[in-house]
């Protein structure tokens, strides 16, 4: 049952990172595309925790939590570079 | 493993995964940039939580030691995910947006992030009547 479920979350997972590319192919300003990679990063998070229970291994989570920090702060640097045209002033 | 175990995590799965399909889904669906800064940063959010404590409480039952891992993930997430939605809403209002086309904030100051940097000091924040532009937009 777990195995059907896994299978379920990893489409979604996948199916949202596609959304997620045609949005950052599509997006009409910078913030959509900055959104839309930051989505990317959540999914990728996802699919990687995913990844980590059907092989039944612990050795994700540090790559997980690094993709979350690097997604969050590439995020806030490019917003910010936005803002304010310089990311540390 | 119990059944039990295999039900909550197979539910927790399906949950997060439509959560996260659903997140996805608005980003191509709505309509506006400060509509579509909804569905990633609430929907995605919340399904990334359910996909790490299923895999926490995967973990827990199949090999018997609980990592706490995931809840450091999950809490990151949980607090990085305003501050990220924040810095975007920001850029987008001064990128695309004027400050006499947004919303009255109901009050006799301005949206904050339009102000001079010298008001910030003594923000006047007496109630004025609210005006009714929401529905101009």
């Amino acid at each position: 049952m777990i195995g059907y479920a896994l299978g379920f979350a990893s489409a979604c997972f996948t199916l949202g990172l596609l959304a997620n590319l045609w949005r950052l192919m599509r997006g009409p300003t910078p913030p959509d595309r900055i959104l839309a990679l930051d989505t990317m990063v959540m999914n990728m998070i996802g699919l990687t925790v995913a990844y980590g229970i059907w092989q039944n291994t612990g050795l994700n989570f540090e790559a997980a939590l690094l993709f979350a920090m690097t997604g969050f702060i590439s995020t806030v640097a490019y917003a910010k570079f936005l803002l304010r045209g310089d990311i540390i002033e | 493993m119990h059944l039990i175990a295999e039900i909550i995590i197979s539910a927790l799965l399906v949950v997060s995964g439509f959560f996260a399909l659903v997140g996805s889904y608005g980003l191509i669906r709505l309509p506006d940039t400060m509509t579509r800064l909804h569905a990633p940063t609430k929907a995605s959010t919340l399904g990334l939580g359910g996909v790490l404590l299923a895999s926490m409480t995967y973990m827990w039952f199949a090999r018997g030691d609980l990592s706490w891992h995931e809840l450091l993930i999950t809490l990151f997430i949980f607090l990085t995910a305003p501050v990220t939605a924040n810095f975007l809403a920001k850029a987008h209002m001064h990128g695309a947006e004027r400050p006499e086309n947004l919303p009255a904030t109901g009050t006799e100051s301005l949206w904050a992030t339009f102000e001079a940097p010298d008001q910030h000091l003594s923000p006047n924040l007496t109630e004025t009547k609210p005006e009714t532009n929401l529905t101009e937009r």
